[in-house]
């Protein structure tokens, strides 16, 4: 694979994303966490600063899921729409520079939406943290802007990453809206996994339980990129941990980009 | 038609839709309070339940229920809106702390919202203790919760005893202040007293997390205030009644023997009264202190015990 090339495809698809007006979601994002500091103040006794935190996360994490989603499966089966998809393939490119470029082209459109939430989320906290009287910031279990909360900012994004692959995966051989509800439906499933493990407690020592088990292994597990709430608890998320869960996003996200490439090889377009 | 004048014309029609549809909806509430007024309603009583529906958003959704748990709060308990029903409260702060185990402010404050009742029988100090006993099971290295539960047995219960056990257990949590195990103490010897209850309730005033605690210990301690008042003025009541031979009914023969310079008043302002009944002071029904709270009886002039609290440290 030429990096060139990927460089070229992956940009493309950052731009074709901001001229969809997909960074209009900053925008949503913004008005949203603001407006929530202004109005939530009053209601929460004292809770503004970590509701703020929450709310800021699960957006960010919202807003993610949508744009990797929605952009996501359209990747692939909106150029075999608009037939566009034959003068791609009949330049000097690979199928698999295609099927990377587009997957790193999204990445890099999350990355940068994530990266503007991020800094308006802290703003908005630092200004919230400096208008707070001194004696109930004593009553905090974390500063405002406790840089530990990048952690959990991280690892929504390792799993937008891993999304944006199902997404894409899906779309290499399937219509738009059925790639939205199989994608959905695995991001779904991925957070009830560990039901999944726990299942020999019932079944005991029956078939039904090396299945689950096995789908436990395969099925990808997305609770796993969950630690909002530690991190707005001031819980500590050791280093190891993220670690083996960024191998875990990635070795899954390479099984799924490969398997895409694959797929999409294969398909006849004449 | 033109474009402009077409477009102006759609304008005005979205502009005068919009404040008919406002004027419509203000006027039904005006005219139809009743009809179709919202009905409290708490579709899942099972946090379990609400955070699996919830996948990796539990955090948001432990704060829009403990949002609803406070407009309950206010609706309820401080503009004494009727409950239709059952009381929602503590289910409201059960899914909460279900969905945030960690979630500190929802057990203490939670606690204090269930066993307040200042001016209603909704006092729940029962809940309260399960509430606590939850963030305990789920947090033990909170021994906020242990002192909380202990703050409870006294001061709702009226149970010194009881109090004094969790203090002591409060204080075997590591990282408890270190006048955790004198307060147990104290209260044990003491069985509780009016200084026990000021010592409480400064300790909560200046370690407070937010306004309403605080407001909540100041309003106790402005009670406790006017209780000191009450035994002056029965000690004076007394003293008249043993000088005359009989009940003073109101307090313009004291004032004219000049035992008294004025009228007597709370600490709001009001005037204290008589009780025809027993001759004693107490707070009038229009004062903001009544009604005051009922002392453990070793906490009544006479009984009151000799030791001094403990020294108070900040915490930590």
């Amino acid at each position: 694979m030429n990096p060139r090339t990927l460089q070229r495809i992956a940009l493309a698809v950052f731009r074709d994303s901001v001229r969809d007006r997909v960074l209009y979601n900053l925008a949503g994002f913004a008005l949203l966490v603001i407006g929530a500091s202004f109005l939530i103040g009053q209601l929460t006794a004292g809770q503004d600063v970590k509701i703020i935190k929450d709310l800021g996360l699960a957006a960010m994490s919202v807003f993610g899921l949508f744009i990797a989603v929605f952009i996501g499966i359209g990747l692939v089966s909106k150029e075999v729409e608009r037939r566009s998809i034959y003068s791609l393939v009949s330049k000097p490119v690979r199928r698999s520079e295609v099927v990377v470029g587009k997957y790193l082209g999204l990445v890099l459109t999350i990355a940068v939406n994530l990266a503007v939430m991020a800094v308006v989320w802290y703003v908005v906290l630092g200004y919230m943290s400096w208008v707070e009287n001194e004696f109930f910031k004593q009553g905090w279990e974390a500063p405002a802007t406790d840089p530990r909360m990048l952690r959990a900012v991280y690892l929504i994004f390792v799993q937008l990453m891993l999304v944006i692959a199902i997404a894409l995966f899906f779309s290499t051989f399937s219509s738009p809206l059925l790639s939205a509800v199989l994608t959905f439906g695995l991001y779904v499933a991925g957070h009830f996994s560990a039901d999944l493990k726990n299942f020999d407690v019932a079944v005991g020592d029956s078939p039904v339980r090396y299945i689950t088990t096995a789908l436990y292994y395969v099925l990808p597990n997305m609770a796993a990129f969950d630690v909002k709430n530690a991190v707005v608890h001031a819980q500590p998320v050791p280093a190891g941990y993220l670690l083996t869960t960024t191998a875990y996003g990635l070795s899954y996200i390479v099984v799924l980009v490969a398997a895409g490439v694959w797929i999409f090889s294969r398909r006849d377009f004449k | 038609m033109s474009q402009g004048p077409r477009a102006g014309l759609l304008a005005t029609l979205v502009v005068a839709g919009l404040v008919a549809s406002i004027g419509l909806q203000v006027a039904r509430e005006r005219w139809y309070p009743q009809v179709g007024s919202p009905v409290d309603e708490l579709y899942f009583t099972s946090g379990d339940a609400v955070g699996r529906l919830a996948l990796s958003y539990k955090s948001l959704l432990a704060d829009v229920y403990w949002i609803r748990a406070i407009q309950y709060f206010a609706a309820t308990r401080l503009q004494h809106r009727p409950i239709i029903g059952d009381d929602l409260l503590y289910p409201l702060l059960d899914v909460t702390t279900t969905l945030d185990p960690a979630f500190n402010i929802a057990y203490r404050f939670g606690a204090i919202f269930l066993a307040e009742n200042r001016r209603s029988s909704l006092g729940r100090p029962e809940l309260a203790v399960k509430l606590l006993d939850k963030g305990t099971a789920q947090n033990p290295h909170k021994w906020q919760y242990l002192y909380d539960k202990a703050f409870v047995y006294y001061w709702y219960f009226g149970d010194p005893k009881t109090a004094a056990h969790w203090f002591g257990e409060a204080a075997r949590v590591p990282d408890s202040p270190e006048w955790m195990p004198g307060l147990a103490a104290y209260m044990l010897a003491q069985g509780g007293d009016r200084s026990s209850s000021r010592f409480l309730f400064s300790q909560i005033y200046e370690t407070a997390e937010h306004e309403y605690m605080r407001d909540m210990a100041a309003f106790r301690l402005r009670q406790l205030d006017a209780l000191d008042l009450i035994d002056q003025l029965n000690m004076l009541l007394e003293r008249y009644e043993r000088e005359t031979g009989e009940p003073a009914l109101t307090w313009e023969p004291l004032v004219r023997r000049g035992m008294l310079r004025g009228v007597p008043t709370d600490p709001s302002g009001t005037p204290f009264v008589i009780d025809p009944l027993t001759s004693r002071a107490t707070v009038s029904t229009d004062s903001e202190y009544y009604p005051l709270p009922t002392e453990p009886p070793t906490a009544r002039p006479g009984v009151t015990g000799s030791a001094a609290p403990p020294a108070r440290e900040p915490l930590k």
